[in-house]
């Protein structure tokens, strides 16, 4: 079971973007920062260990021009290297890359805009650390943008363009089980349903296709070589990174799922929906039968609250967090 | 984000000002030659051809200002005239009514038979004007061409983008209040009962498989509501049943339009940060007014036909009290020209007075507070 507790209040509230929640836990510090996308901002919150004090911060998107339309921000995520951890922005213009606390830009990567606007929106969306020192980015064209992260400093470079996808990308996630046995590092995913399985490294190497099922694939995560994947029906499935087997189908909600998370050491699994429900969900796999299962632990029901970002606070996943469109607030659970 | 958003967008919102026009029009007694003229005259405006080439190409959505002083124009194409009071009210009403359809459709590419809703319900507006009947076909037509191919991802790309547009906003509806589909802190109520969308099963089972594919269990869990099954889909075709309600009239002689007005502190902060930023005046956004209002052919009074007020209140005193009440951060400030000092913008400015200055002498019965474009743009911040 879980207990509501008391909410942080941000500054700004939530657009409706896939994932619209990220999360960075500081043990040594005792602090949590939470960032919240609002329309061109970028709400940061940390939050004390006792959960009574807040500090704010807000970041605008970066922008090429001087017009006053100030470019979308599409995303934002942290992404934890094993020498440095950044905060990275992703809008209709580029992608921002900070110092975690938001304090310094460290990188500015620009889209390519055409002249004359065309049919086709151009954005940056999908953000994911990869094994070694990559940060992957997904865009509106499909690329799957591959940056080599220097252990300091600003000297941050575009190593590879991967081109796997044809629609844009919706959601990149990297292998979170700390267990080192297992070869798919990454998974990216795009608005068909088309998941690719990657190994990371100096070049990045496509290990597995996993066909589309006619479905928008809105949210994805691997952990223990399970890609775990939620889609606009509602469905959220689980197959096995290298085969592409699908071990399980789970009719888990009314409408398009907007945000999926994996507590690293729990393989509990948590789902965030259009229809207002969070779900968790525990996952398990047997290497002696070579299946996963699933089982349904938890529901909350945010009442008339689309949920567009839900993210677990810890690695045991027995604290969790949730947005929802137009909601000036962080909603918090913990396990009792 | 989605370049092919503004179609939809103001496609949906003159829908629902139609509707608002036209219950009024009959609540006011507005004689039926006269009330027939007004929606005829709006219709053939917002259809204009030049306008609607305009309106489809590929672009960002504009500002709410820019988009609040486009509707006050197409408002104020016939003979019938809005006090601001008036116009306020009918365009909270026009975006709030929209923001549910928005929120409330089933599946992102639900908003398109959202909008043949609105595009059926004009048809019959003009049943019998052929012409225009013709020209709303026409872009009937160019919808179905362009939208109804798009992919899923697309459309809720589409739909996140209006969501942005209208984020923030919670004015509380009387009709939405009393039908319980809105919380009486201006929040829309998400059923999670009724039937699921086309494309997704009833939530509530889980299926295990083996490496070969086979079948190993099932198992059920509580689905957190009282779903039932899809109905089925809706007719993306010219002609058909849309099957979704969504953007069908709710107004009616037994329904009819008020509004409440409520400033919550909570949307207060985003109002305020979006009229203090510092030039809301973009050459990019000004050259977009322009090509659209440039595109919209307002038709001229004839001199016999002499105009007349519409009031979306109930009373005339009603009416004032409600300019004097309303929150400032509530207030549509119409798009400010004065404080720029880019050339090529104050060139633009003034072609674009210039044409309205034209009309204006041509029409004595336009030079109405509400309808006098350049005072509008000048004299409201």
């Amino acid at each position: 079971m879980y207990r509501k507790e008391k909410s942080i209040q941000i500054k700004s509230s939530a657009s409706a973007l896939y994932s619209n929640l990220s999360v960075l836990p500081i043990p040594e510090k005792s602090l949590t920062y939470f960032t919240v996308v609002h329309g061109n901002v970028l709400n940061m919150v940390s939050a004390s260990g006792d959960g009574l004090n807040f500090s704010h911060r807000q970041l605008q998107s970066k922008d090429g021009s001087i017009t006053a339309s100030s470019s979308l921000i599409m995303q934002a995520s942290w992404c934890v290297l094993p020498s440095r951890v950044l905060l990275v922005l992703t809008s209709q213009k580029g992608i921002q890359m900070y110092e975690s606390d938001g304090s310094i830009m460290v990188y500015w990567h620009a889209l390519d805009i055409p002249e004359t606007p065309s049919a086709q929106a151009v954005f940056a969306r999908g953000i994911a650390a990869a094994r070694g020192n990559f940060i992957c980015v997904g865009t509106s064209s499909g690329s799957l943008l591959v940056f080599d992260v220097p252990s300091k400093g600003t000297n941050i470079t575009l190593s590879e363009v991967l081109e796997e996808h044809r629609e844009p990308i919706t959601d990149i996630a990297s292998e979170v089980s700390r267990n080192k046995e297992y070869i798919a590092d990454l998974v990216s995913t795009d608005d068909s349903g088309l998941l690719c399985v990657w190994k990371a490294g100096e070049d990045f190497k496509l290990l597995n296709k996993i066909p589309a099922y006619g479905c928008t694939c809105s949210s994805v995560t691997l952990w223990a070589g399970i890609v775990v994947a939620g889609y606009s029906s509602g469905q959220i499935r689980l197959y096995d990174a290298l085969s592409g087997v699908m071990y399980a189908e789970v009719n888990a909600h009314a409408r398009w799922i907007y945000a999926l998370d994996i507590a690293s050491d729990s393989g509990k699994l948590l789902s965030g929906a259009e229809d207002s429900l969070v779900r968790i969900w525990k996952l398990s796999r047997s290497t002696e039968t070579n299946t996963a299962e699933i089982e349904h632990l938890h529901t909350e029901c945010v009442t008339d609250i689309q949920i567009c970002g839900a993210k677990f606070c810890d690695g045991e996943g027995s604290a969790f967090a949730v947005t929802g469109y137009d909601l000036s607030e962080i909603i918090r659970y913990t396990q009792i | 984000m989605s370049m092919r958003t503004l179609p939809l967008l103001f496609i949906n919102l003159g829908g629902e000002m139609l509707y608002i026009l036209d219950q009024r029009l009959r609540a006011q007694n507005i004689p039926g030659d006269k009330a027939k003229k007004v929606m005829n005259d709006i219709i053939t405006t917002m259809f204009n051809k030049k306008f609607m080439e305009e309106l489809f190409k590929p672009q960002e959505l504009y500002s709410k200002k820019a988009l609040r002083t486009v509707f006050d124009r197409l408002a104020h194409a016939s003979i019938m005239r809005l006090n601001q009071a008036s116009m306020d009210k009918l365009y909270d009403l026009m975006t709030m009514a929209f923001k549910y359809q928005v929120l409330l459709c089933p599946r992102p590419k639900d908003i398109l038979l959202v909008s043949f809703n609105h595009m059926d319900a004009i048809k019959e507006f003009i049943r019998d004007s052929p012409s225009i009947l013709n020209q709303v076909d026409e872009t009937f037509r160019q919808l179905i061409e362009i939208y109804s191919c798009l992919p899923a991802g697309e459309f809720q790309l589409i739909r996140q983008t209006l969501l942005i547009f209208f984020q923030d906003m919670h004015i509380r509806v009387s009709i939405f209040l009393k039908d319980k589909v809105q919380n009486s802190n201006g929040r829309f109520v998400l059923p999670t009962s009724g039937p699921v969308p086309c494309g997704t099963e009833i939530p509530g089972l889980i299926r295990i498989f083996n490496c070969n594919g086979e079948e190993l269990k099932r198992t059920e869990f509580p689905s957190g509501g009282h779903y039932t099954s899809s109905l089925r889909e809706g007719s993306f075709d010219l002609y058909g049943d849309r099957v979704i309600k969504l953007g069908t009239n709710m107004y009616s002689v037994s329904r009819p339009v008020e509004t409440h007005m409520s400033g919550t502190s909570k949307n207060s902060a985003s109002h305020t940060k979006e009229n203090a930023s510092p030039n809301p005046l973009a050459k990019e956004e000004l050259n977009l007014l322009a090509r659209l209002l440039g595109g919209l052919d307002i038709k001229k009074p004839v001199d016999v036909d002499p105009g007349f007020r519409v009031n979306l209140f109930a009373t005339d005193e009603e009416e004032q009290e409600a300019a004097v009440l309303r929150p400032p951060e509530l207030s549509y400030q119409v798009v400010n020209i004065q404080a720029t000092q880019d050339q090529q913008t104050n060139d633009m400015l003034a072609r674009i007075m210039g044409e309205f200055k034209e009309e204006g002498q041509a029409s004595q019965s336009m030079l109405s507070k509400g309808d006098d474009l350049l005072a509008m743009m000048d004299g409201l911040e």
